[in-house]
């Protein structure tokens, strides 16, 4: 049996070849002509995308790989002095300060322009005006497939229909204009069937957090187990290759009984474990981390790493119904979900995951998550009865991370807990 | 004695409160934070157990019976004397650091001017220090460099008009010095200044000095042993100790709030940077909080600016803000901006008071944000930190309360400063009850109350 860090290397080493191989492709399409197209997480159609033999762009993961790399102050910088305000997305004046500094990638090469914009998922109000701002910057069209919201907290079938005849009339004609490839159903199934092995193993890695210790750490550890899937690899084998690895890698830690490896090595002893909800900051993200590991807090489940699908709570792409399936996905990710739902989601995980409370990371960028957090949160302490904790900071503005008030903020909120267990005698 | 220490390492005033064995207070003690924690944590608690001592004095006085019906009347004159050996021991000091500046050569032609204009001030702040701690006068602060400071820029501004070196050039002396005087422990013991504290007075009361003396040193020499202490408030990390002796004054704040008013559910703790909504179960355990994030507006600090703004002691603002007959109406609470905003309304022509009376009513407006969204306002509600010392700001927060919702009681404990500390301390006191092993804190004492061992004898200890 091969040792956990060795294991978590050789997964961590296969996603990145991955990666440098998708950015790779992107520097050369000048060369190969492969076609590009931009779109979003949630709701991502990345077989389609590779169906037709193009290359998918993620400019929210660009911004945040952006933050991690110390570059998103610079380019934010660059997107307000070009008329952004303070109050935009973060995510989206990393975005446009990134193209207006030579759009370079994370490796280093410089992105290539989209040749078509793919607004997937409109759930987001700020992708819509995100891609009204590139299609201006490059020039290109955008297709766009309206997704109903889950306001009452369901899909119909007329929602679903309205979805994949969207997919079927517009979306899929315009990918053949622009890639000059035909669609083919066989094809497309066969991705499916790929897409489906991946997401039964992604799932059950997220499930191990059940166990204790928890070998994983869903939220941080978490945001490099749903890459591949939330990216650019879905329905093809080197996702499934890269999760076969990754569960072996799990189960591994999981039969010797170790937490989950953290920037500064395995987890030495679980002492807090939490569900959180909201995306992580990116800028500080070790460091932010680490407040979390020096205490022994580790997070069991998050809603952030639902936000590009809740394949957990039992969907799966239907290879047999590729268009109805693709519906389905779009309209039930993690941010499409309405309160009840989301309020549910949480309390689910809280129970399932034997969670000693939940914390909410509010973040200022962010709409869609945060509004509405803290009556998410009132109503989860109602019903679980163990204390939540509120932190803020943000996607990847620096100036919106204050390490000691969130520091403070986390340790008073451990305490918290720990008086709890305590009574008081704490 | 065995004791427990709680210690508040806050933004602006430092607070320590001293248990005894049953988890009685015995002593408080405050000073201002400096720019130095450690000393500040130091200074506080050597208040503390001054306060302590004090107590014990008081007890064994009764018992002596040895002033007959004015035992209370020297007590307080001994404690005036103390505090006045305390002052003239740190005139000494500045004057010694301010001396070493002036012959660092920096200061050229000018030295000369200086020298003499540093003496004649000394001198006469040494006049005037007896006055300073007569009875019936109640300083405008507790802090060396508040009651020296007034009086060195007095001085300054009167010998500059009256030829001597500019203003700023000997106010200069002053401003590099205070800091080093302030990190500095005492050089005198608790002993030496309690005796030349008495000397000053032992001739007014007819007593038989010998015995009173005798009776004085030997509650001075009597050993307090602080067993634990536990650190909270924004410095804390800056405390030598260890882990689990270090809490978040969130809890503190809960706890000291609930032990000061036991039927407390919800707390407002307005600080110098810091300001905290606090939900607490009936044992005083937190189950909710929130906390100002990124940004101190509408922090006590607000205040202080607007304080330095209009000339005033901060004490002052409230009295001035309750003149007010027409309350303006400000939306800022920017901490950076209140000094523009102040002038602003003033340029036109707004009153002093009203403006005030609008400052203070937006500071608790944005606090009532932060409680909204800790789950609200219970009964009974208790409002701590510095600002709670403030008419204005308690009466704006008694209106507000009120308007969102309904009549709750609202506790306010005179000494509420301490709370923090008083959490601390009571933690500290848990600790000790639960079984905490004694194995830890001789290292830590020796940590916080160097060079001497675990005990604090007051009359060697540089603690």
């Amino acid at each position: 049996m091969k040792g956990a860090t060795a294991e978590k290397d050789a997964s961590m080493q296969k996603q990145k070849e991955m990666i440098a191989h998708h950015f790779s492709e992107l520097a050369r399409v000048k060369e190969t002509r492969k076609k590009v197209v931009y779109t979003f997480v949630p709701g991502n159609l990345t077989e389609l995308i590779n169906h037709f033999g193009m290359l998918p762009v993620l400019p929210e993961i660009n911004a945040l790989q952006s933050g991690m790399r110390g570059k998103s102050a610079e380019y934010i910088s660059i997107a307000e002095k070009a008329g952004h305000s303070e109050d935009v997305c973060t995510y989206v004046k990393t975005d446009i300060g990134m193209l207006r500094a030579g759009n370079i990638g994370p490796t280093g090469e410089p992105l290539p322009k989209p040749d078509l914009l793919l607004l997937s998922y409109t759930g987001c109000f700020t992708f819509l005006k995100w891609f009204e701002l590139l299609r201006e910057e490059y020039d290109c069209p955008v297709v766009m497939l309206h997704v109903p919201y889950q306001g009452d907290g369901e899909i119909t079938q007329e929602m679903r229909e309205y979805v994949s005849n969207q997919i079927r009339d517009v979306v899929i004609p315009e990918f053949e204009r622009v890639s000059g490839v035909k669609y083919d159903p066989d094809r497309m199934k066969e991705q499916l069937q790929l897409s489906v092995r991946a997401e039964d193993d992604l799932v059950w890695v997220l499930n191990s957090a059940r166990a204790r210790p928890s070998p994983i750490d869903a939220w941080f550890g978490g945001v490099y187990y749903i890459g591949p899937m939330f990216t650019s690899f879905r329905g093809t084998q080197d996702a499934v290759d890269y999760y076969t690895m990754l569960r072996e890698e799990v189960q591994d830690r999981l039969d010797q009984k170790l937490g989950p490896v953290t920037p500064d090595g395995p987890m030495r002893e679980e002492k807090y474990r939490l569900v959180i909800e909201g995306p992580p900051n990116w800028t500080s993200f070790r460091e932010f981390w680490r407040m979390f590991a020096d205490e022994g807090a580790v997070i069991v489940a998050s809603s952030y790493t639902k936000v590009g699908g809740l394949y957990d709570r039992g969907f799966r792409h239907n290879p047999d119904d590729p268009l109805g399936t693709m519906a389905d996905y779009c309209m039930g990710c993690y941010t499409n979900l309405n309160f009840p739902q989301r309020t549910a989601l949480l309390e689910s995980y809280i129970n399932d995951f034997s969670a000693d409370g939940f914390l909410i990371n509010s973040v200022k960028s962010c709409n869609s998550f945060s509004a509405g957090q803290l009556l998410i949160l009132r109503e989860l302490e109602k019903r679980t009865g163990r204390p939540g904790g509120f932190i803020e900071s943000d996607l990847v503005d620096p100036r919106y991370f204050s390490a000691a008030n969130i520091k403070n903020r986390l340790e008073s909120y451990f305490q918290m807990i720990e008086a709890r267990r305590k009574g008081a005698t704490s | 004695m065995n004791v427990t220490v709680g210690i508040d390492l806050g933004s602006t005033t430092t607070k320590a409160i001293v248990l005894d064995e049953q988890g009685r207070i015995v002593g408080r003690g405050i000073t201002n934070s400096r720019s130095n924690y450690d000393v500040a944590a130091q200074v506080a608690r050597e208040e503390a157990f001054t306060n302590v001592r004090f107590s014990m004095l008081s007890r064994a006085l009764e018992e002596s019976k040895l002033l007959k019906g004015r035992q209370a009347e020297f007590e307080n004159a001994l404690s005036r004397g103390f505090a006045l050996e305390g002052y003239l021991g740190q005139l000494d000091r500045l004057e010694v650091h301010c001396r070493e500046d002036l012959s660092s050569g920096r200061y050229g032609d000018l030295t000369l001017a200086l020298s003499s204009a540093l003496s004649d001030i000394l001198r006469r702040l040494r006049k005037d220090a007896t006055a300073l701690f007569a009875p019936g006068r109640n300083a405008r602060s507790d802090f060396f460099r508040d009651i020296a400071g007034s009086g060195f820029i007095s001085a300054a501004s009167e010998i500059s008009r009256a030829g001597g070196p500019p203003f700023d050039r000997i106010v200069g002396l002053f401003d590099k010095s205070i800091i080093p005087v302030e990190n500095e422990p005492e050089s005198r013991s608790f002993s030496q200044r309690l005796l030349a504290g008495f000397g000053r007075i032992a001739g007014s009361f007819g007593v038989d000095a010998s015995r009173v003396r005798e009776l004085l040193a030997r509650v001075a020499d009597t050993p307090l042993t602080p067993v634990r202490l536990v650190g909270t408030g924004y410095g804390r990390a800056r405390l030598p100790f260890p882990k689990d002796q270090i809490r978040s004054e969130i809890l503190c704040h809960g706890l000291g709030a609930h032990l000061m008013f036991p039927n407390t559910r919800t707390v407002l703790d307005i600080g110098g940077q810091d300001t905290k909504a606090i939900q607490v179960d009936p044992i005083g355990v937190v189950t909710s909080f929130q906390m100002n994030d990124r940004c101190a507006a509408g922090c006590g600090r607000y205040l202080g600016y607007i304080a330095d703004e209009m000339n005033l002691g901060l004490h002052e603002l409230g009295p001035l803000a309750m003149e007010s007959k027409h309350r303006v109406k400000i939306n800022s609470t920017c901490t950076v901006f209140a000094g523009a905003e102040f002038r602003d309304r003033l340029s036109a022509g707004e009153a002093r008071e009203d403006i005030l009376a609008g400052l203070h009513r937006a500071i608790i407006l944005r606090a009532m944000a932060l409680l909204a969204r800790s789950g609200g306002v219970k009964n009974e509600f208790t409002f701590t930190g510095g600002v709670a010392k403030n008419q204005a700001a308690v009466n704006a927060l008694r209106e507000l309360v009120a308007e969102n919702y309904g009549q709750v009681t609202l506790n306010i404990a005179p000494d509420s400063i301490f709370t923090g500390a008083l959490g601390a301390a009571t933690f500290a006191h848990r600790d000790i009850q639960a079984g905490a092993a004694a194995s830890g804190e001789q290292q830590l004492v020796k940590a916080s109350t160097a060079p001497n061992s675990g005990e604090c004898h007051g009359d060697h200890c540089g603690c």
